[in-house]
């Protein structure tokens, strides 16, 4: 054992403007007293240059009144409405876009990367060339060409000769025409009766895959599930009489009246923004499931598995960790292309607020910014809902 | 380290940048040129020929006011821009002038900061179909959709026309005058709208021009002219009266072929010496050359002049005077006097 020697009194203290702890802290203060009147002087320079040219600035033009309509509006919107209503049309618009985008391209993404990995040889090739030529071609061209291909192309009829199904449903160079739910009075009992019957199958689902992981008896929990989804809310809603109506879509002079309009801008942009990131996605895929080591493959199929269930009970799960990460990418990278709208006229947000409402009030700097704002949050919280499934595929080291 | 320290400093000091000064004249002196907005391509008004060459009633305005400055009709650089982006080319100075059949209204006037200094053309917007349809009257149109630029007067017009009339309408809004032509032509739009004057423009870029037709109804006022910025009315000035001078030429009877002649001419009206600078000193108070006025018309042309090569009735557009004569011809054209 060492006996330590032992100072009679602690060391002493130097002076503060050498301590390094406070030193480091005094540069941090300045570095960020540094930054923040960067900042303050870039918003002051910017308000007093828009002030002294007469140019209005602030957020008021959010009240006024827009006086100009727009084709495809999921919620109410007339010419009377203000500014304010315009940006919320516009940012349901994008939203819907994105959200069907994103649902065409994963799936198409999926079976294209798959495909890729096929053992046939044509499959495989086909694949590839789908993979090549979309990845490499600019999207805007990509849009163009399925706005015009679609606009010019002899199997569109006008309106007058529009292709009709059932009488019911309405396909012309005007859009795709469907009937518009109304929903009366006693619709909500029916909805949240579906709600509570998705609850039930979800715990009916991990119930059933418990047991078998228990006993190993197996649950048919598909048919199961379907039957309760459908027939319960079903069961409420004959108590209720049917509490839904449709509005169908009438030719009336010019124009379809009626039901919903889904202009053929909606529809050539879902194509080309699915067909576009499924390339991306197919490769992002095809890397994922080459990830898992072929040793999995051959014990699975050794074991007595088809390649079907091998591919979706023990490949898929484990690729999956190494997908995620740049699926979210993908998907970021949809939401952004899909304000490319603005070359053909599909009102999302970039049109209508950051180009017609701009150009209407000449408040540029206070609509970029809140449109910047908009797409920063559409983008978080995709990367935070794909961080939680992130987390859930994660390795957990034992 | 201490490099990026000093260096990040120095930036930071330039934050605090110089309160805007507003001497365009100034500048565009020192630069050599005039930077004049124009649009991506509208025959008559902008539009460029196979060398490159633009031509067109806007070009000419800001040929006048190089011709003014410089003596020389062709130090204009043009900066293409679509509707959207034009008063934002302006409002940041990108652009001298804006010279780009843009429609005077209050709110551009003013909360845009920007500053109309006169109209070089008065037009009103109209509607365009296909003979096919059978229409004859804009009162026919309830239902139809109709193809428009973004970020124009055509919008927000045809929002209140069929508001005002109780019919419904499908707007399609392109960002580029091309696109809601091409979006037209292939049947996307039972109807076309834009200022008539573009109207006859655009239907020769169609596929088959004989195709279509102008309805008669003219649903609003559309002067059209140039701007330039708030805030620099020497700037102003000079462009105002660069337009005035070319309309005065004409309603004083001088072209660019007789104005050699009539400035050798001792006997000649007292108004003519005073437009082409032999007597007065109208150069001095704009802050031109004297001879800013005899520029003008010996390089560029007189109003009847440039109309006549560019929108006239023997050109493609085929436009009549109309509206556009001068004041004693049954127009509303009408030039201050130049003294």
């Amino acid at each position: 054992m060492t006996v330590e020697a032992r100072d009679s009194a602690p060391p002493a203290k130097p002076p503060i403007w050498n301590d390094p702890r406070y030193r480091a802290l005094f540069f941090q203060a300045l570095v960020l007293g540094g930054v923040l009147l960067a900042g303050w002087a870039l918003v002051n320079n910017t308000l007093n240059n828009m002030e002294s040219r007469g140019i209005a600035s602030g957020f008021g033009f959010l009240n006024k009144t827009s006086g100009f309509s727009i084709n495809m509006h999921l919620i109410d919107y007339a010419e009377e409405n203000t500014y304010g209503r315009v940006f919320v049309v516009g940012l349901i618009n994008t939203i819907l876009v994105s959200v069907v985008g994103v649902f065409f391209a994963t799936i198409l993404g999926f079976i294209i990367g798959i495909a890729r990995l096929s053992s046939n040889w044509l499959v495989s090739r086909l694949a590839a060339v789908y993979i090549e030529v979309l990845r490499n071609i600019p999207l805007l061209l990509q849009i163009f060409f399925w706005y015009f291909a679609l606009l010019r192309s002899d199997l569109i009829p006008s309106v007058r000769n529009s292709l009709g199904l059932f009488d019911v449903f309405f396909l012309n160079i005007r859009g795709l025409f469907l009937p518009r739910p109304i929903f009366e009075a006693g619709f909500s009992a029916v909805f949240i009766t579906f709600l509570i019957t998705l609850v039930g199958v979800i715990i009916l689902v991990r119930w059933a895959r418990r047991r078998q992981e228990r006993s190993g008896k197996q649950f048919h929990s598909v048919y199961a599930s379907l039957g309760l989804l459908i027939g319960l809310p079903l069961i409420v809603a004959a108590l209720a009489g049917f509490p839904l109506s449709w509005d169908l879509p009438v030719l009336k002079g010019f124009n379809f009246v009626g039901g919903v309009q889904l202009v053929p801008e909606f529809v050539a942009l879902v194509f080309a923004l699915s067909l576009y990131t499924a390339a991306f996605i197919a490769e992002v895929v095809r890397s994922g499931i080459m990830a898992v080591s072929k040793g999995q493959t051959e014990a699975a199929l050794s074991v007595g598995l088809t390649t079907g269930q091998t591919l979706r009970l023990i490949v898929l799960p484990q690729a999956l960790r190494v997908i995620i990460p740049p699926l979210t990418n993908q998907y970021l990278n949809l939401t952004k292309n899909s304000s490319l709208a603005a070359a053909i006229a599909y009102p999302d947000l970039v049109l209508v607020f950051a180009g017609t409402a701009l150009m209407q009030t000449g408040q540029a700097v206070e609509i970029i910014a809140i449109t910047m704002a908009v797409y920063l949050t559409l983008s978080l919280v995709i990367s935070l809902t794909m961080g939680f499934f992130n987390r859930r595929f994660a390795i957990v080291d034992r | 380290m201490k490099l990026a320290l000093v260096l990040g400093a120095a930036a930071l000091a330039t934050m605090f940048g110089a309160a805007a000064h507003a001497d365009t004249l100034g500048d565009v002196r020192s630069k050599g040129f005039v930077q004049c907005g124009v649009s991506q391509g509208l025959p008559g008004f902008s539009n460029p020929d196979e060398q490159g060459n633009w031509t067109g009633i806007d070009v000419d305005v800001c040929r006048a006011v190089a011709a003014a400055i410089f003596g020389d009709a062709d130090n204009v650089k043009y900066t293409p821009l679509s509707a959207k982006e034009r008063f934002t080319a302006l409002q940041s100075g990108e652009i001298d002038v804006l010279s780009r059949n843009t429609t005077w209204t209050l709110v551009r006037d003013t909360a845009l900061g920007l500053d109309f200094v006169g109209v070089n053309y008065y037009d009103g917007q109209g509607f365009m179909v296909p003979k096919a349809l059978g229409i004859k009257s804009a009162m026919e149109l309830d239902g139809a959709s109709v193809c428009v630029n973004i970020g124009t007067t055509t919008e927000l017009n045809m929002a209140d026309f069929f508001r005002a009339n109780g019919m419904d309408y499908e707007p399609v809004v392109f960002e580029k005058a091309d696109e809601v032509v091409a979006a037209y032509d292939s049947g996307r739009c039972d109807v076309y709208t834009t200022d008539r004057s573009a109207l006859a423009a655009q239907r020769l870029k169609l596929a088959d021009s004989n195709a279509h037709m102008v309805l008669p109804e003219t649903i609003s006022k559309e002067p059209l002219g140039p701007v330039v910025r708030h805030g620099d009315n020497r700037w102003g000035d000079v462009v105002r009266w660069s337009l005035i001078a070319m309309i005065e030429a004409e309603d004083l009877g001088v072209s660019s072929a007789n104005v050699d002649q009539l400035r050798a001419d001792a006997n000649a009206h007292p108004n003519i010496k005073r437009l082409l600078g032999t007597e007065g000193e109208t150069g001095d108070s704009l802050g031109l050359p004297n001879d800013w006025g005899y520029n003008i018309i010996k390089l560029v042309g007189s109003y009847d002049e440039i109309y006549e090569r560019n929108v006239g009735p023997n050109t493609p557009l085929g436009l009549a005077r109309g509206v556009n004569a001068l004041w004693k011809d049954g127009g509303i054209l009408y030039a201050m006097p130049v003294r």
